[in-house]
């Protein structure tokens, strides 16, 4: 038995390993790619304080936050697929799906709107906060909306597209209230774009990651417990419905977060657990860390592919990501009983 | 679906009669009132004697009328492939938007005006029938995949992603070849683009497609009694599916050419339809046509008065009105008791 487990482990830091090192690999491509043709040799010089202020300006104040930001987001996205598909059992949970994104989205335009009207003090500290009370909003909604004696995984996917379908109608309306620059501004950014990445989002992003990561990794072992199902997990001696609460608040705060920094990018939190599920097996302690590093090198990859694919004109990761991932969806869809 | 309710003929008629009027009621409404509200009596002389030195003649000529009308009849359209597809299928869920049909007419648009900038609107409507078949066969193609055949609840989550990666692409091309606005409206659904050239294609995809729905209304309805039912009664199901999904094409096709991704208004109609007239689609068929135009009139006229003077998207209105009503049917049909 331990050394089985020792095994696993074993696999699972040659698994980091790997991920790790191909993140590092993506973040040089991602580096050089752009408008502005840098090759590699000038980013090195660059990072080592040797390459022209123009480089500098282009590396470190548009790309490298930008990476970074996008870095974050990922890990956002993908723990928060991750813990919603533990707890409700269901292998097709995704905050984008199920409308928690675009709750969170809803609440960020109306927050734009309220404080260019003039109602509200306008603060990029602000916008997570904001994000994550519609996130929070959303998901109670689709809870409530969804009981009905139980809350069973299809009932729940159907009801996040009802209540997503809802709030992306009341943007449509807000956005109109707003003037044509903050309009494209927004619509762009719902598709999923890191188009604000500067220091200063990066800096009000971070701290939500800092904190809320660690929190969920020290839940994993409820995590685990919940997977196995209510029944086994209540004898198992765990107060089911009050892990059940904290994780699913953890959750709701990652995604709303990470939809303040960039926008409502659907799909992502529903692939990366299952790749890591396959990687690793159904351990969380392994998933969820390993959940961070697919996610991250998933949504670089993407946002750099989206970059090049069509260049000069540049497609938002979160198309990018929906293009990919949504033949996934209707394969898992099809598999499920 | 709801439980229904059984009426004489002569009551259906009367309720039948009743809409007719409500929607011609609504329809000179919405020629009256927008960003500048005309009289009545002006409407009346713009119509009958019109005087092209008038400017609110003109406007009523020119915009309004083109416009309610388009309304009306892209309203109808969808209601009637709604009703058929949820007849054929005998899936609540079933409808234009749910399906991703409207989501596969409206890349095929997004391709041809990238491809061919100068293409007429009859070529659009075309690319839009091509488009919607195109998501027909991948919807057909994901049925037929799962063992067993797919549950309604199955279908639409396929559909809804279908619908979501169609969409996807649509945004790729749109942004790269900057047909954003273009593209924009067709995405949102909207109405303010039409003209009388709106109403002539939604006439001509009408005189086509109405007909063949009206004509299998009777064998819908055995359909949707069971596949066995319709086997036992002699019934030749495969014609009867292919004329079905043929007139789907051309109604929805049309109606998106015209309006683009109108919402909800395939979902919602049918069962409130359903819901008055009871299960035989010889009256569910023309009633939904009734209602689903004068769901789509009034709401066009709520998307100009939200936001005064700008214009709402007439799509954002019908999901605000179906949403509820989808989450109704979702905690109904979705999945069991559990």
């Amino acid at each position: 038995m331990s050394g089985n487990s020792n095994s696993k482990k074993r696999k699972f830091f040659g698994i980091s390993f790997i991920l790790i090192a191909l993140i590092i690999i993506m973040i040089f491509i991602s580096l050089r790619t752009g408008v502005i043709s840098i090759s590699f040799q000038e980013v090195i010089e660059t990072i080592f304080q040797q390459g022209s202020d123009r480089n500098k300006l282009v590396l470190f104040e548009f790309r490298l936050p930008g990476i970074i930001l996008a870095i974050l987001i990922g890990i956002g996205l993908a723990v928060s697929g991750a813990i919603l598909q533990g707890i409700t059992q269901n292998e097709l949970a995704d905050p984008g799906i199920m409308g928690i994104n675009t709750g969170a989205g809803l609440a960020v335009v109306l927050y734009l709107f309220l404080s260019r009207e003039g109602f509200v003090v306008s603060s990029i500290w602000m916008m997570p906060v904001a994000a994550m009370v519609g996130a929070l909003f959303a998901a109670f909604l689709i809870y409530i909306l969804a009981w009905k004696k139980g809350v069973s995984p299809i009932r729940l996917i159907l009801v996040g597209i009802g209540i997503n379908a809802g709030f992306a109608a009341f943007i449509t309306i807000f956005q109109l209230k707003m003037d044509p620059q903050d309009f494209r501004q927004v619509a762009v950014w719902l598709s999923g774009d890191i188009w604000n990445a500067n220091w200063n989002t990066v800096l009000a992003f971070l701290p939500w990651i800092v904190i809320l990561i660690p929190l969920v990794l020290r839940k994993v072992n409820a995590l685990n417990v919940l997977t196995l199902g209510d029944d086994l997990a209540s004898g198992l001696g765990v107060n089911v419905e009050r892990d059940r609460q904290i994780l699913l608040l953890l959750a709701v705060a990652l995604a709303g977060a990470s939809v303040s920094a960039g926008g409502a990018i659907a799909f992502l939190g529903l692939i990366v657990p299952h790749i890591a599920r396959k990687l690793i097996g159904p351990l969380h302690q392994y998933i969820i860390p390993l959940s961070m590093f697919i996610g991250a090198l998933l949504i670089i990859t993407a946002d750099t592919v989206g970059k090049v694919i069509l260049a000069p004109t540049e497609i938002p990761v979160g198309i990018v990501v929906s293009v990919i991932s949504a033949p996934y969806f209707i394969y898992l869809l099809l598999k499920a009983t | 679906m709801l439980n229904t309710i059984k009426h004489s003929s002569m009551l259906k008629t009367i309720i039948n009669c009743i809409a007719l009027l409500m929607l011609i009621l609504s329809v000179v409404i919405s020629i009256s009132y927008g960003s500048t509200s005309i009289p009545f009596d002006t409407v009346w002389s713009a119509i009958f004697s019109f005087d092209t030195d008038v400017t609110s003649h003109q406007v009523i000529q020119e915009i309004r009328i083109p416009r309610a009308i388009s309304a009306a009849l892209v309203g109808a359209f969808l209601a009637v492939s709604g009703s058929i597809m949820q007849g054929m299928t005998r899936n609540p869920l079933a409808s234009p938007s749910i399906l991703g049909v409207t989501d596969g007419a409206a890349l095929s648009l997004v391709i041809m005006l990238a491809a061919f900038p100068m293409i007429s609107s009859m070529g659009l409507t075309v690319a839009s029938f091509v488009g919607a078949g195109v998501a027909v066969a991948l919807i057909l193609f994901i049925g037929s995949f799962s063992k067993g055949g797919i549950t309604p609840v199955k279908l639409a989550l396929a559909g809804v992603a279908i619908g979501t990666m169609l969409r996807s692409i649509s945004t790729i091309l749109s942004l790269h070849f900057n047909l954003e606005k273009e593209v924009g409206f067709w995405l949102a659904g909207e109405l303010s683009g039409t003209s009388w050239s709106s109403v002539n294609i939604l006439f001509f995809s009408g005189i086509i497609g109405l007909p063949i729905a009206f004509f299998l209304a009777k064998s819908i309805t055995v359909l949707s009694l069971g596949e066995d039912m319709a086997t036992n009664l002699g019934q030749n199901s495969l014609l009867i599916k292919a004329l079905g999904i043929i007139s789907i094409l051309i109604l929805t096709g049309a109606a998106v050419s015209v309006a683009g991704v109108v919402g909800f208004v395939g979902l919602i109609v049918p069962h409130i339809t359903r819901f008055i007239m009871g299960t035989d689609y010889k009256w569910i068929i023309p009633s939904s046509a009734i209602f689903g135009a004068l769901l789509l009139v009034l709401s066009d006229l709520v998307s100009r008065y939200i936001n005064a003077p700008f214009e709402t998207p007439v799509g954002a209105i019908t999901s605000l009105i179906g949403v509820p009503f989808f989450l109704y049917l979702a905690r109904k049909s979705g999945g069991g008791d559990k």
